[in-house]
Parts: structure tokens; C-alpha cells; sequence
């Protein structure tokens, strides 16, 4: 197989070709420190206040989808094959505002200015996607934009307006999609690309099987998906990334798909990319995934690299568990699976051996009367880490419990099933006194910490709430049993 | 008389002309186009001469020790850098106090005094060279035990950072044990990071002689100037400081880029290259002040009826390890910590404690806050204690007739708090809406709702009275062009686009002859910080002197050349009359420079009838009030402690608005950010004294999805300012911020449902879901 040296996309409709980046170079430095396209900020560095937000364009099986990115934590070298659009696209050459812009104008949607291009950028996306949004789907765009100064009340306002001043299908990235897409398929050469400085080597692997392959020639490669964790290993913590194999690009991994009652799930999927088919399956996750940090990381950030970077805090694990997902390994040729339970083994410690890495999911379709939920808590509702969050997976039969499934995020030193409350449930009568005697076994199944998200007492205590709320979501009644905001 | 330089051409005012950005009408921000775009520059965006470095700072990682040995050898032999600054590398004072206070190293010396606090600088070809470095000091620490909180220094016995103050009028202990009902209580108000999106910086290019200019986010220029000077030993004369706007401030560049300024201008001119310094967010939020948090004892004395007879309050607060702005800040929550009540007798004593903590400084409101949301607290006691809905004791102790007298001996002249409450009561339905919480309450559920209606009075001036003065400086050009410069900084929040506005209407030219420049201390010297919500109230003033002194020129100029009355020349839009002819205002401006008349002028205000003795605690520090009002609806979770805002109504006095648009923004954006204060923003250090959330992943402010569904906000359009202000407007900037006290208060009525109302839910700040909950478990367990 060849390889080649260089990376090349787009920037602003403009070809790219650079031959020497390192592993850890962010696009955000990229494109304020050489390109001096300064309109895109830096204003946390860790993919939280949205103020670097840019729409990278990727062809998948064909067809370009652009979506929004932090360009902050976002590599270099996972661009291979894009395009990368930032605010200075949007006035166009005769320097006329577009209707994004022109709406943030009208409504006075900007106050100190540093966050707007961010704003703009998110706004764009949306429109692009829903030019008529509802304001749920406005605050849903927007959960991963900090706005200090407007209180985003004219932000909305704007973003409700945007299609009166100008449709999507005028836009320029709509009308010149067709010849962007051959550029951008004819730097798809299907090659290994491999760029290398003096001290840094980043892989990007031909498919899945050079993935596989790459992996064993450096089996202490960092993996990079959607960078939303590694990447901030750079900004924040300054770690040498080198050798990094990146592997978003990979469009087998980006598959999902549903057939004898499995969702099976490339490891490169992104919580954006998985919404559909995974809310539509298991409608309980509706709420719970438009909750998982913002829609800039949502369409970076994959599943695999949740489950593989074994967070306690991660958002999907809790869910997967209780869903009863496997988790498919690979290294080289060979494969293995292991309930996604069985892969964390302590803090910061899962199974995966030198070499091997997450390449699927599988979730098993829910059984006939089993109950689910997800549920979060957060100090703020959208945009952050979970205190706590469970995945409950019931199944009743005839008035009896007889299979549970029930696993807590933020509770323990990795994401871990309740087994004490397993235990008291199944075998049980479905009923308020079989989930508060359950609820009183969580202390034997955790010990939570305190630290600035939640105290131990919270977590303990809000967490046996979460059992029962549970309860009450499914038992006949009317009153609002938790708060939604639509 | 003709002479040579009257005009030829003379032209007849079409009857529809209007003046473009005149006062009291909407006017976009002038910068909106560049925000939207991308083409604003901020101090980050100026490109970099060739040669420029980059500094960065090496933090401590104790609270509170020695320093035994600084071994930076692993930081001089990294890749790139150029030097390493020590205190002992400070060519002037090493001290950056703002208070003039000696207390605030640049860099520390033998000592360490919070988790964060500077120790050297590394100067290296790029940032992140410079950054890398940074991080390979090796520094031998001495532990020394530390203290974090305002009540646990009171144990410790550290010292006040800054005298502290006490407000008294009557007598309140004789009082207090008179009255029928007392109640005793303590709150814990937490702090607030300023979280602007642009974090600090500084840009400093050295010149010849002595010479820095240094570009800033900062809202304080002159100050930024005078620390340089202090540092490098030199005159004030030898530095420029400049800011052309900043991606936000809200207080915190007050005075937290003296640091920044001081490390770029001291590295610039030691090694004549410019110097950029931009520390990351997580050294942003651990290096630099914030909202001084509070612990406020307090107790009240009050009738049957509710009314307060006497009150007295001791508020200790975080202050960090050095005064900074703690005096004035501790200062202003005693000033409002009446809100808008009359106190019959009263006492209040301030604790600005010193702490092993980054030294807190200016936040919107500046101490207010902490001081509002204790009158608040207070209503809220008595109208739990008497089973009454809390704006009936609020009516019942709101200013009045006879009962006008401030606990700082000011009188309120200006009331229109019961005006205001009144009219917000009826436009938000309030009557009704709290009918219908409580009959969802009765019914028992897992979701619970509160709502409150809490008001604001603040007191507008700089409580130092000498910082109320300002100036300006505005030139025309012989094209009729017009340049304006003022003392004040934009951060966002309009000012600029006022102070044009103010001077369109003095000349009648359009808005868009009007060029807007940077904030410089070369144009206007000895200015004071863009603070204190003064930045419109004093600068359109000075500029408005400076256009009065062009015009009276070119009104004498005028009517001595068309040989008219001064009163027969009249500026109208675009254009002057002048007896019965009319000539375009730049025909006016081009004769009047052939005829050598002086077209420039630099304006100057000072805010009259303010002064405050402050050893007496009597004076009349403030030159008005600001009054509003919100009324806030909320949901909470009772088994999780989860809460939606459903729906807030305000209404505010902004008096005559010069720009009702952008008043509204101000408005709008100070609610939420008060929300933020009292809800999800948490600063939490750990046993170690090291603050956590020191990022947006660790620190949550408001999101587009956290304010209110449905938000009503409306300005009082029937006020007028009675005082002498800028076209009768009152200030913005942060009476707006305590409104979102509301919030908290709705909480504390859902949280209060569980127990039937009985008990004052005593909710501290922030309430947090996980406050809520518990809160809502004391109850139930009491209940």
C-alpha cells in the first residue's frame, strides 16, 4: 500500500496542501497563527465555550455533510479530505452580510463581539440544517455557545428571524456543493497518510483493516476519534500525542445500522450521528442525548472513544449497560467481545490490550415489557459533565420484576452496575416498597466521592431518588414527575 | 458682512431630514457589522511585528507557604525561550496595589499567599514554547496552613485586608431588643468568575527613551498606565495604553491586567521586542479576582405586621490575600444592604478578611449584590415568620415619606421603587400567578413552583468621589468629518455607540460622521475606570463639554460672518441655519477652518453634589438611584433538586434612555448573568486551597437554554432622571444584575412548599440542584 506525506483540504473554497504538521496542532492555532483568519477566538481551549466554532465539510459515502466543530481541540491532521469553512466565508466576496449575519445585526445579538462569530457559525449550521427552528431546537444548537454579556434573548430572536433574510438553498455552500464535492473526492486517494515532523508522527489509516494494521506497527499509538478528550490532553495538559493514528476519516467505522434486533455501531459513530437510529429504537434517550455536552462536540465526539477512554463520567456508558451492549475489540485480525460492563476495570484501566481497539458497539433491541430510562444530573441542565447518570433497564412480567439491568455514572471509580439493587429487585413485585427497599441497597453498591460537581451525600441521594422518579414515571399518574423544558 | 470665507453654496434642510443616531432613539451597536463578521480586532488580533515573543506565567501550586528555592534552569534551557523574570528583575516597584496599598506583588518574592499566584515569567519565541516552559519550574515550597473563608479567617484571626466600615443610625441594639419578633440568621452568598469570553492580555511595544505602548483588555487604561510606570520606574509620561474594545469585562479588568500589562511592558523593554502575554482560561480564573464571596450574620426586629424596626448585619468577606478593590467592594454591600427599605435603626459592620485566596475584585455590582440579597433575605424571614406573601412586607418597608433616610444618612430623593413594583405587579399578573403556584403546590407533587417579585435600588457614583470625573476629546475635521475620543472603554456594553450618539445630537450630524477610536491615555489623560455603571453618565458629559465649546465657537464664528444674532444659528440635521440661509454643517465647518477656527476641544465632567466622610459613615456618596423590578417563576424537582426558570418579568428604570435598544441589553444580559451568580456558577476549592472550577467544563454559566422560556423585559418609559444627567438618563451597566435575585427567591418559595410555607428555606447562594435538594430534605425531615 502507498503512502502519502501531505495533507490536503480546503479552507474557505481554497485548496490546502500542507507537508509538515504535528500530531497535537489544533486548527484553531492553525487558522489564527498562520492563516491570521482571526475571526475564530479562542476562548476556553477545551471545546466548551463554542467561541472557535467553525462547520468542517466531510464527504460521507458520497455525500458532503457539513457540520459544526470546535477548532480548538480539533487536530490538523483529522482534516485530510475536508472543508473547513470559518466566519470570513460568510460575507462572500462583494463583502455583503449573509442573512446569519445580517439577523445578529438586526437583532442585536452581539454585545461584546468575542463569542459572536462562534455564535454565527452555530446559527449557520442550524439554519443550514432547519432553516425554521423551533426555539427548543435554537437553545439545542446553541447548548455548546457561551454568550456572557446578551443573555442570548436577541441571540434567539436572530436565529427565529434568519430565514426571512435569505434561503439555504442560495447559500453558498449549497450552490457551489457540487464542485466541491469532486474536489474534495479527488483528494480521497484512499492512501495511508502519514506526516511527520522532526518529533511527530500522525497516522491516518487507508480503512479499518490499515487501522488494525497501523495499530500493531505502533502499539503505543494515541487513538484519536473525535478528539474531545484528547484533544484537551494538548490544550490543557500540553501531553505529546505522537504517534497518534486518527481514525474519523474512516467511514466503515461511521456506520450504524439495524438488523435482527441489533443496532451495530461503528466505533467512529458521533452521539449526532447515532440520534436517529438510537432515539428511534429506544425513544428514552431522546432527552437524555440532546443533553451529552454540545452539538459542537456531540458531532465530534464518537461512542467508541466514550466507551474506550473509560470515564466514570462518561454519558453513554451508564445507557449502554443497562441497554446490554457489547463492546466488539480488535487487533489485528482477531476479535473479541465483552459486555461493555466487563471492559472497565478500575480508574483509567480497561480491558484493551496493546494493540487492540474499540471497532463496534452492539446494542440488543429492547425486549417486550421491559421498562427503560436515562437519566442525568448536572449542575447546569445542558452542556455538562453528569453528577450523576443511570441507565435503568427493568423488565415486568405478570406484576413480578424478573430481569434488571441498572448502571450509574459518577457513583464509582469506573461506570458500574447497582448489583445490591439488582438483586432486590428481581424476584419482586413491581411496586413503590420493592423500589424504596432496592433504593436503600445503592450504599452497597457506592461509595460516591465529592469533588466541585456534587457532593457524596448528593450523589447517594439523588441517585436513589432517580429509582424513584423511575418508579413514577411508570406508574399511572398525571402530575409532571420531572421537569422538561419545552 | 461677506468675507472670503463664507460659502457660496447654500442649500434648503429637506422638511423630512432626520438625524441618523440622535439620542433617545435604537441604534445598533456601532461595532455589530465587525462582530458578525469577524472583523472586530481585539487586542489578541493585532498583528505582531516582526520579532514579537511571548511571555507566560509560572503559578504557584500552594496556598499559602515559603519559598524555599525557585530552580528555573529547566525553564531557561527550554526550546525557544529567550528569559526568565524574578521579582528581582522588576526595574521599579514591585507592586501593582491599585489602592496604592503596597500589597500585591507581580511577582511573589519569599512568599506565597494563594494557589495560583505568580512566581516568574518565561519569555520564549512562541506561546506555547513559552507556555511548555513555564510548567518546568522546580519550586521548594514550605507549607504554611491556609485559610478560605471570610468566617473561618474571622476564627483564624487574619487580619482586614483594608479598614473596614460600619453604617449606624439609631440606635439598633435597644431597638432590636424592643421589638415584638426578632429573627437571627446567616447566609452564605458565593462568588462569581467574571467568565468573559475574552480572557486577559496584554501587547506591549517598546519605543525610544523609556517609552511602552501597551495594547489591553482592560477597562481601566490610566490605571494600567500608572502601574507600568510604577514597575519600570519611569514616568507616566513614557507609557500609552491602549484598548480599542474588549470581548468583555464586567469588572474583571478593572484591575486584574495590571499583572499582565506590567509582565509585557517589563519584558518588552528589557529586551526591546514586543511582548504578548495571554494566559489560558484555566490561568485566567486561578491568577485573577472575583465576586467577593460572603458570609453575612444578620438579625431583624419587626412588628406584627411585618415591619422592620431595626436591623443589624455583619458581612465578612473573602478578600483574598491583598486588598485590591475589597475596600470600596465591602464598602458598597453596606450601602445596600437596605435595598429599598427604610431601616428605622440600624447598624452594619464590614469584615473585608484577608484569605489564602486569589484577591477578589470588581463584579457588576461591586459588593451591592451582597448587600441586596440580605435585605432581600430579610423580607423573605419576616414574611415567612407572619405567613405573608413577601411583597406585602416589601410594600410595608419600601422608602417613603418621613421615612427616607439611608443607614449612610443619604436622603432618597428619588423613590419610585413602590412605582415601579406597582406597575410590574399588574403587568406580570402577579396576583394571579402566585394564586395558581399555590394551588399546584397544594396538590402535593414531585414538581413544585415558586414565584417572587424582588426589587432593586442602586446607588449610582464612584463611592471614591474623585474617580467622578472624566473626558473627552473631539476634533472636527475641515471635511466635516468628526473624530471622538473619551476616557471610557467598550467592553460590549455600548458606550461608545452612546457617546457618539450624545454627540451627533449636539452637532445634528449623522451618526455616521462620527469616528469612534480607541481608548488611549495619549488623548485623554487621568481617567478613570469604565465602571460603576458611570461609563455613559460621565463620558457623554465630557464629550458633550467638548462638542458645547466647538459649537459656541462656531456659533460666534457664524454669526459674526453672516452678521446674524448667536440665536439665529441653529444646528439642524446635517446642516445649520443661520438667520435664513442654510449651508450643509461641513460648508459650516470648512469656512469656519478657513477663517482659523480652533475645531477641536477636550470636554471635561465631574458629577457635582456627591461627597461621603467616610470615618462618619455619613454624606451623600451617590448622585441618584437606579430602581427596577423582576418577577421570576421557577419549577423545581423535589427528588433531584433540578429547577427551570419558567418565566421572568422585569421592568427597569433606566430614566430617559439614550438608547432604549441597547439599555434593553444591558438589561436582559445583567438578569441572566445574576441568575448565573445565584444558581449553577460554583466556585469550589479543594482542602488544598486550589480552585477547581477554573474552566467553562468545571464553571457553568447560563446557557441560551437556562433563561427563562418566556422573558418579558420593558423599561420604565415614564422615568426621567430628576438629576442633571446625560440627556436625563440614568446608568445601566449593574442595577439590572440583581434582579435575578428574583430567581433565587422563587427557589426558596418552591423549596418552602414542602413544609407548607412554615419555614424559611434559608437557601445560601448558589443554589446549586444539589442546594435545592437538600434544602427541600431539611424541610421535609422539619415538617
Amino acid at each position: 500500500m502507498t503512502t502519502r506525506s501531505n495533507t490536503q483540504f480546503l479552507l474557505n473554497g481554497k485548496p490546502v496542501t500542507l507537508d509538515a504538521i504535528s500530531a497535537g496542532d489544533t486548527l484553531l492555532d492553525y487558522l489564527r497563527l498562520q492563516k491570521r483568519l482571526t475571526g475564530t477566538k479562542e476562548g476556553c481551549a477545551e471545546g466548551d465555550c463554542g467561541a472557535c466554532t467553525v462547520l468542517v465539510g466531510r464527504l460521507n459515502k458520497g455525500q458532503l455533510n457539513y457540520e459544526t466543530v470546535n477548532a480548538c481541540i480539533r487536530f490538523m491532521a483529522s482534516l485530510d479530505g475536508c472543508h473547513i469553512v470559518t466566519v470570513e466565508y460568510l460575507s462572500g466576496p462583494d463583502g455583503r452580510m449573509h442573512p446569519v449575519q445580517q439577523a445578529m445585526v438586526d437583532f442585536h445579538g452581539s454585545q461584546c463581539g468575542f463569542c459572536t462569530p462562534g455564535f454565527v457559525m452555530s446559527l449557520y449550521a442550524l439554519w443550514m440544517e432547519t432553516p425554521e427552528p423551533t426555539e427548543t431546537q435554537i437553545e439545542t444548537a446553541l447548548q455548546g455557545n457561551l454568550c456572557r454579556c446578551t443573555g442570548y434573548e436577541p441571540i434567539i430572536r436572530a436565529a427565529q428571524s434568519i430565514n426571512t433574510y435569505g434561503s439555504p438553498a442560495q447559500d453558498a455552500l449549497n450552490t457551489e456543493r457540487a464542485a466541491v464535492t469532486s474536489q474534495l473526492q479527488a483528494m480521497a486517494d484512499g492512501q495511508r497518510v502519514e506526516l511527520r515532523t522532526d518529533d511527530s508522527l500522525a497516522i491516518l489509516p487507508a480503512d479499518v483493516d490499515d487501522l488494525a494494521a497501523a495499530l500493531l506497527e505502533h502499539p503505543d499509538a494515541t487513538m484519536v476519534a473525535g478528539a474531545t478528550d484528547v484533544g484537551l490532553w494538548v490544550t490543557k495538559f500540553l501531553k505529546t500525542i505522537s504517534p497518534a493514528i486518527f481514525l474519523s476519516h474512516l467511514e466503515e467505522l461511521r456506520e450504524i445500522e439495524q438488523s435482527d434486533g441489533m443496532i451495530r455501531m461503528g466505533a467512529g459513530v458521533s452521539y449526532s450521528g447515532s440520534a436517529d437510529t438510537l432515539c428511534a429504537a429506544f425513544p428514552h434517550l431522546r432527552d437524555y442525548w440532546d443533553r451529552i455536552a454540545g452539538w459542537q462536540i456531540r458531532n465530534m465526539g464518537t461512542i467508541g472513544g466514550n466507551v474506550a477512554n473509560g470515564s466514570p463520567i462518561g454519558d453513554t456508558p451508564p445507557v449502554l449497560i443497562a441497554l446490554g451492549a457489547q463492546v466488539i475489540l480488535r487487533k489485528g485480525d482477531a476479535r473479541r467481545t465483552l459486555p461493555v460492563e466487563a471492559f472497565f476495570i478500575d480508574y483509567g484501566k480497561q480491558d484493551l490490550a496493546a494493540g487492540e481497539f474499540v471497532e463496534r458497539i452492539d446494542i440488543p433491541l429492547a425486549q417486550p415489557g421491559s421498562l427503560h430510562a436515562a437519566y442525568k444530573i448536572s449542575k447546569r441542565r445542558d452542556e455538562d459533565i453528569s453528577s450523576v447518570a443511570v441507565g435503568l433497564n427493568v423488565t415486568v412480567q405478570d406484576g413480578q420484576i424478573t430481569n434488571a439491568r441498572i448502571a450509574f455514572g459518577g457513583m464509582a471509580a469506573t461506570p458500574k452496575r447497582a448489583a445490591a439493587v439488582e438483586a432486590a429487585l428481581i424476584g419482586q413485585p413491581w411496586s413503590e416498597a420493592t423500589i424504596s427497599a432496592a433504593a436503600a441497597k445503592l450504599p452497597e453498591d457506592f461509595q460516591p466521592l465529592t469533588d466541585w460537581r456534587a457532593s457524596s451525600e448528593y450523589r447517594m441521594r439523588s441517585a436513589q431518588n432517580l429509582l424513584r422518579r423511575f418508579w413514577l414515571e411508570n406508574a399511572a399518574t398525571d402530575a409532571p414527575v420531572r421537569l422538561m423544558r419545552a | 458682512m461677506h468675507d472670503d470665507t463664507r460659502p457660496d453654496a447654500a442649500l434648503t434642510p429637506p422638511a423630512d431630514r432626520t438625524l441618523s443616531g440622535g439620542v433617545h432613539v435604537d441604534r445598533r451597536h456601532d461595532s455589530a457589522v465587525k462582530h458578525v463578521t469577524g472583523r472586530a480586532e481585539y487586542a489578541d488580533d493585532i498583528a505582531e511585528p516582526v520579532g514579537t515573543l511571548h511571555a507566560y506565567l509560572g503559578l504557584s501550586e500552594r496556598a499559602h507557604a515559603k519559598l524555599r528555592n525557585v530552580d528555573l534552569d529547566a525553564v531557561r534551557n527550554a526550546p525557544g525561550v529567550i528569559d526568565v523574570l524574578t521579582a528581582d528583575d522588576i526595574p521599579g516597584v514591585n507592586d501593582v496595589s491599585p489602592t496604592g496599598r503596597d500589597d500585591e506583588p507581580v511577582l511573589a518574592t519569599d512568599k506565597i499567599e494563594f494557589w495560583g499566584q505568580p512566581i516568574f515569567a518565561v519569555i520564549a519565541e512562541t506561546r506555547d514554547q513559552a507556555r511548555r516552559a513555564a510548567h518546568l519550574a522546580q519550586i521548594d515550597y514550605e507549607d504554611l496552613p491556609h485559610v478560605l473563608e471570610a468566617d473561618a479567617a474571622q476564627n483564624a484571626d487574619m487580619p482586614y485586608v483594608t479598614p473596614p466600615l460600619t453604617l449606624k443610625r439609631g440606635d439598633a441594639p435597644v431597638a432590636m431588643k424592643n421589638a415584638k419578633h426578632r429573627i437571627k440568621g446567616q447566609m452564605r452568598v458565593g462568588g462569581q468568575d467574571h467568565m468573559y469570553l475574552e480572557g486577559h492580555i496584554a501587547f506591549a511595544i517598546p519605543g525610544e527613551d523609556e517609552d511602552v505602548i501597551v495594547h489591553s483588555s482592560t477597562q481601566h487604561p490610566t490605571e494600567a498606565q500608572h502601574m507600568v510606570a510604577h514597575v519600570l520606574g519611569v514616568a507616566s509620561n513614557a507609557v500609552t495604553v491602549n484598548v480599542r474594545r474588549m470581548g468583555g469585562g464586567f469588572g474583571g479588568k478593572e484591575t486584574q491586567m495590571n499583572l499582565f500589562c506590567a509582565v509585557a511592558a517589563i519584558a518588552a523593554k528589557r529586551l526591546n521586542r514586543p511582548v504578548k502575554i495571554r494566559p489560558d482560561r484555566d490561568d485566567d480564573m486561578s491568577a485573577t479576582g472575583k465576586r467577593h464571596d460572603f458570609v453575612i450574620d444578620y438579625e431583624v426586629g419587626f412588628d406584627d405586621d411585618g415591619k422592620i424596626e431595626a436591623v443589624t448585619g455583619e458581612f465578612a468577606a473573602r478578600c483574598g490575600f491583598s486588598s485590591d478593590l475589597s475596600g470600596p467592594v465591602t464598602d458598597r454591600a453596606l450601602f445596600h444592604a437596605d435595598n429599598a427599605y427604610f431601616y428605622p435603626h440600624v447598624l452594619l459592620n464590614s469584615h473585608p478578611m484577608k484569605t489564602n485566596t486569589v484577591s477578589n475584585t470588581a463584579f457588576r455590582g461591586f459588593g451591592g449584590p451582597q448587600g441586596v440579597i440580605i435585605a432581600e433575605r430579610i423580607i423573605e424571614e419576616i414574611a415567612y415568620h407572619r405567613s405573608r406573601d413577601s411583597l406585602d412586607i416589601r410594600k410595608l418597608n419600601f422608602y417613603g415619606e418621613g421615612r427616607d433616610i439611608t443607614p449612610y444618612h443619604q436622603t432618597v430623593e428619588d423613590n419610585i421603587a413602590p412605582q415601579i413594583v406597582a406597575d410590574l405587579e399588574a403587568r406580570s399578573d402577579y396576583a394571579e400567578r402566585r394564586q395558581a403556584v399555590l394551588d399546584w403546590n397544594a396538590k402535593g407533587g414531585v414538581i413544585r413552583k415558586g414565584i417572587a417579585l424582588t426589587p432593586v435600588k442602586f446607588g449610582i457614583s464612584f463611592t471614591a468621589t474623585w474617580y467622578n470625573q472624566a473626558g473627552a476629546l473631539v476634533h472636527i475635521y475641515s471635511d466635516g468629518s468628526i473624530h471622538l475620543n473619551h476616557g471610557g472603554t467598550e467592553m460590549g456594553q455600548g458606550l461608545n455607540t452612546k457617546v457618539a450618539q450624545v454627540v451627533a445630537d449636539a452637532f445634528q450630524a449623522d451618526f455616521e460622521t462620527i469616528k469612534i477610536t480607541k481608548t488611549t491615555t495619549e488623548k485623554v489623560p487621568n481617567t478613570s475606570a469604565t465602571a460603576a455603571s458611570s461609563g455613559t453618565d460621565l463620558n457623554g458629559m465630557a464629550a458633550l463639554d467638548a462638542c458645547e465649546q466647538i459649537k459656541a465657537r462656531l456659533v460666534e464664528f457664524a454669526a459674526d460672518t453672516w452678521n446674524v444674532a448667536p440665536e439665529a444659528v441653529r444646528f439642524l440635521p446635517g446642516s445649520v441655519q443661520i438667520g435664513d440661509e442654510v449651508i450643509s454643517f461641513p460648508d459650516l465647518i470648512k469656512a469656519a477652518y478657513m477663517a482659523r477656527i480652533h475645531l477641536s476641544a477636550a470636554g471635561f465632567y465631574k458629577t457635582p453634589k456627591i461627597h461621603w466622610d467616610r470615618d462618619k459613615g455619613t454624606g451623600r456618596p451617590f448622585y441618584y438611584y437606579a430602581y427596577g423590578a423582576a418577577v421570576s417563576e421557577v419549577s423545581i424537582d423535589t427528588l433531584t433538586g433540578e429547577y427551570i426558570v419558567d418565566r421572568a418579568d422585569v421592568l427597569h428604570d433606566v430614566g430617559r434612555s439614550l438608547n432604549p435598544v441597547i439599555d434593553r441589553g444591558q438589561v436582559e444580559g445583567a438578569f441572566i448573568q445574576g441568575m448565573g451568580w445565584l444558581t449553577t456558577e460554583e466556585l469550589w476549592w479543594d482542602e488544598k486551597g486550589q480552585l477547581r472550577t477554573h474552566a467553562p467544563s468545571t464553571y457553568k454559566i447560563p446557557l441560551a437554554s437556562d433563561r427563562p422560556r418566556i422573558f418579558n423585559v420593558d423599561l420604565a418609559d415614564w422615568s426621567e432622571n430628576r438629576e442633571n444627567t446625560i440627556k436625563r438618563s440614568k446608568a445601566v451597566g449593574e442595577p439590572p444584575f440583581m434582579l435575578g435575585i428574583s430567581v433565587l427567591e422563587a427557589l426558596s418559595m418552591a423549596v418552602a412548599s414542602v413544609d407548607d410555607y412554615r419555614t424559611c428555606p434559608r437557601l445560601n447562594a448558589p443554589a446549586t440542584p444539589e442546594r435545592v435538594l437538600m434544602a427541600v430534605e431539611r424541610l421535609q425531615g422539619e415538617g
